[in-house]
């Protein structure tokens, strides 16, 4: 018998994003986002959640309508993709800045120009430097469960930082699966009320957002990049803590599929780690060490345990639907970083996959595979269409 | 609101001494004002711009009440969430929230965020402080620029007069969403100032107060003269003062009416505007602008 | 000195800030002659450094006044006059 509703992604989240009582809602629609917010609202007018939802203008105000609420001490959350996201950058960066623990889901989508609705990594992978802790989902489960353990990790007092959940675009929010949802009393256990350090409070006056020159500067920023390292094992503690308690394992900072004796390791984010797990057993089978290593933990970056868990393998294959133009795949490029100058030297290619919603299919997955095992390969574009002329490039 | 024996005592200022605004600076004292108007029990937004830099330099703040700045553009949209926080948390009848901005950060790239806050409904107070420049940033040209002034990114020269355009007219902008009460005031009548923050104050909804600020150094003008200065623009007719109050007009009369050379040859940045000769040609498209002003909104009693 | 989470920070603080070192040129005498204790000069000062409470107690705190003169010239009895910073002869 298994535990839990067929739902549609976006309900999950929304139900879930409920069940946390956030008391400030704010977002602007785009697409694949809006489902979930949709979702939400309703959840709002029928009096199931007690929340103000604020339609706003544009992306950047809802961020900062959510910075404003968080200032004033109360538990937020908010919503966005792609151009969406992009927009609010300016307050994303901001408030990791004056350390507000907002929560938001990411609905992963490509980024313009062209205009592309659909899935991929850029907007995310984008906002990397910002600040925010950022986990990456596999699946609606796995989304939900995140997303309460988000607001744990980024309330904390040891943290105090804002919290990123990415979820796949259309591939996820729109998708029907089986999930399994705490009870409101459960929550509650699990996830405290929001607990601010500084707020906004006549009784007690603070001024917040002070700007700081060259003598105070730099700290704020140091302050960031530690606190961001020391919460590593926090998001670590924090998924031990949710598997005892709800009794399914979230995996914290990655998830192992079969890496421990494999020569060929897969490191990948997201819903096509799923897809990946089916070509690894698949591979196995025909005798191929292979396995996948599914980063749940982008940001900050757990260089320490990647080392650890990756050590033993021979080809690192980083397949990522996300390029820096001009440079490398981020993915790739942080993956490299991991073995700088340690013992270890696993060979570590790189692939463009799935971007702008392009499928990531069983096929490609294996040519990767199999290219990387043969060469060291940077930024490879998988699955481009051989038949079209590229202006400037091939005609 | 404070008693006038806490007005006088030291602790009582709510904007304290010390911070850096210019000598005469304007807004630091439409800004002391407003809040001596306003009292403690307040949340405050504040926008990138002078009023933000010289009363919050990390670590020391001039604030005495509840104060954030956030960015250049949201001010509005931070205050709607903090209004939303106190709404929900059930405190909003006890704490007022006030936004605050220059003439750039309201006008400018901050407006779209004030028509979502007005249009939404928000309780809250949006201050704008008219300098009529991107001050903080020296003394760039803004929407709320008035014709033919200098500024560094309006400057007369030998293919210019200087500004080209006239006010974006931001108080009627406001009074479009429908909202309870909108008014325009200056620095240079303090107690009408005082009454209209007070009045706004008191009316729940969303509510949008024009000040009119001299800046010393972005006009060029002398800064003792803040006041007569300010006092020079509204008896010109070129900052009309009025009120709105669900939809019904009231404007405050001219106490004496002046002809705006007097109010533009004592700053330098209309200065290009006369020369030996006396007033130029564009003097007197200046003084039709505070004609059409004086006549529209009834300023002097007939 | 501390730093806190997002550069918080407490009210006043910026009275450390003596902001009448500013002062090169002038700075408000009160002659206290004539005054009528309107409080015009006390509400229009932008720093809030002028204090009084009754007819010729006005005075400005040296330790903030910037000099403006906004006080000496609002004065509707002309009580009060800049006079140079060096000293009171001038």
């Amino acid at each position: 018998m298994v535990k839990g509703r067929m739902l549609q992604g976006a309900r999950a989240m929304a139900e879930m994003t409920a069940l946390c009582r956030p008391k400030v809602i704010s977002a602007y629609p785009i697409t694949p986002q809006t489902l979930i917010v949709e979702e939400l609202s309703q959840i709002v007018a029928d009096g199931d959640l007690e929340a103000e939802f604020i339609n706003v203008e544009g992306e950047h105000s809802a961020a900062s309508v959510v910075l404003g609420a968080m200032a004033a001490g109360v538990r937020v959350f908010t919503c966005s993709s792609s151009q969406g996201l992009l927009l609010m950058s300016e307050v994303i960066f901001n408030i990791a800045g004056m350390r507000l623990p907002v929560v938001m889901i990411c609905v992963n989508r490509s980024v313009s120009a062209p205009l592309n609705i659909w899935n991929d990594h850029q907007d995310s992978v984008i906002m990397r430097d910002s600040g925010w802790i950022q986990l990456y989902a596999e699946n609606n489960q796995e989304t939900c469960d995140l997303l309460l353990q988000a607001h744990k990790i980024g309330e904390d007092h040891r943290v105090m930082l804002p919290v990123m959940v990415c979820c796949d675009g259309y591939l996820l929010p729109h998708a029907y699966e089986i999930v399994d949802l705490p009870s409101q009393e459960e929550v509650d256990a699990f996830l405290p009320p929001y607990d601010p350090i500084y707020k906004l409070d006549v009784d007690n006056p603070t001024t917040m957002g002070a700007y700081a020159d060259p003598e105070k500067y730099m700290e704020t920023r140091y302050m960031l990049q530690e606190t961001m390292k020391k919460s590593l094992p926090i998001i670590e503690e924090v998924a031990r803590d949710f598997s005892s308690t709800f009794g399914r394992t979230s995996h914290g900072l990655f998830e192992k599929y079969r890496v421990d004796d494999a020569s060929t390791v897969v490191v990948a984010m997201g819903s096509m780690a799923g897809t990946i797990k089916d070509v690894v057993d698949e591979l196995r089978d025909q005798g191929e060490k292979v396995g996948i290593l599914k980063l749940i933990c982008y940001r900050p970056f757990p260089k320490e345990a990647l080392y650890e868990a990756l050590s033993g393998a021979e080809n690192i294959v980083v397949m990522e639907k996300c390029i820096s133009l001009g440079a490398s795949g981020p993915v790739a490029t942080d993956m490299r970083s991991v073995f700088q100058g340690r013992p270890a030297t696993p060979r570590i290619s790189g692939f463009v996959i799935g971007l702008g919603g392009r499928d990531v299919t069983l096929d490609d997955i294996k040519l990767a595979i199999g290219k990387a095992q043969q060469q060291l390969e940077d930024a490879d574009f998988i699955g481009l269409k051989e038949d079209l002329e590229l202006e400037g490039i091939n005609a | 609101m404070l008693k006038v024996e806490e007005r006088d005592k030291f602790d009582s200022h709510l904007l304290a001494s010390g911070h850096t605004a210019c000598p005469g600076c304007g807004q630091s004292l439409a800004a002391r004002l407003v809040f001596r108007a306003a009292g403690r029990n307040v949340m405050v937004v504040t926008s990138t711009g002078c009023l933000e830099v010289f009363s919050s330099k990390y670590p020391e703040s001039a604030w005495e009440v509840p104060w954030i700045h956030s960015l250049f553009e949201n001010t509005a949209a931070v205050a709607s969430g903090i209004e939303a926080a106190l709404r929900i948390t059930g405190r909003l009848d006890e704490v007022r929230v006030i936004a605050q901005g220059g003439d750039g950060s309201t006008a400018d790239i901050g407006l779209g965020a004030i028509s979502g806050m007005l249009e939404r409904g928000h309780d809250v107070l949006y201050v704008c402080y008219d300098n009529e420049a991107y001050m903080n940033t020296g003394i760039q040209r803004s929407g709320l620029t008035p014709y033919y002034a200098r500024t560094t990114t309006s400057p007369p020269g030998r293919a210019s007069m200087g500004n080209w355009r006239p006010k974006k007219d931001v108080p009627q902008i406001a009074l479009a969403h429908g909202i309870p009460y909108v008014a325009t005031a200056t620095v240079g009548y303090p107690m009408d100032l005082d009454r209209k923050v007070r009045k706004a104050l008191s009316i729940r909804g969303p509510k949008y107060v024009q000040i009119h600020v001299p800046c010393p150094l972005g006009w060029g003008s002398d800064p003792s003269r803040t006041i007569d200065i300010a006092r020079l623009a509204v008896n010109t007719g070129l900052c009309p003062l009025y009120e709105v109050e669900e939809g019904v007009l009231r404007s405050q009369k001219i106490p004496k009416r002046v002809p705006v050379e007097e109010y533009l040859k004592i700053q330098t940045r209309f200065r290009h505007l006369f020369d030996k000769d006396g007033a130029k040609e564009e003097v007197k498209e200046i003084q039709r602008m505070a004609d059409a002003n004086i006549e529209r909104y009834g300023l002097i009693v007939k | 000195m501390k730093i806190t989470l997002g550069t918080v920070t407490h009210p006043g603080g910026s009275r450390v800030n003596k902001t009448g070192s500013w002062r090169t040129t002038n700075k408000p005498r009160f002659l206290h002659q004539g005054c009528v204790a309107c409080d015009v000069c006390a509400l229009t000062c932008p720093e809030g450094c002028i204090f009084g409470t009754g007819q010729n107690t006005y005075y400005a705190n040296e330790d903030y006044c910037k000099g403006c003169g906004i006080c000496a010239n609002v004065c509707p009895v002309h009580d009060i006059e800049m006079i140079p910073e060096a000293g009171e002869d001038g």
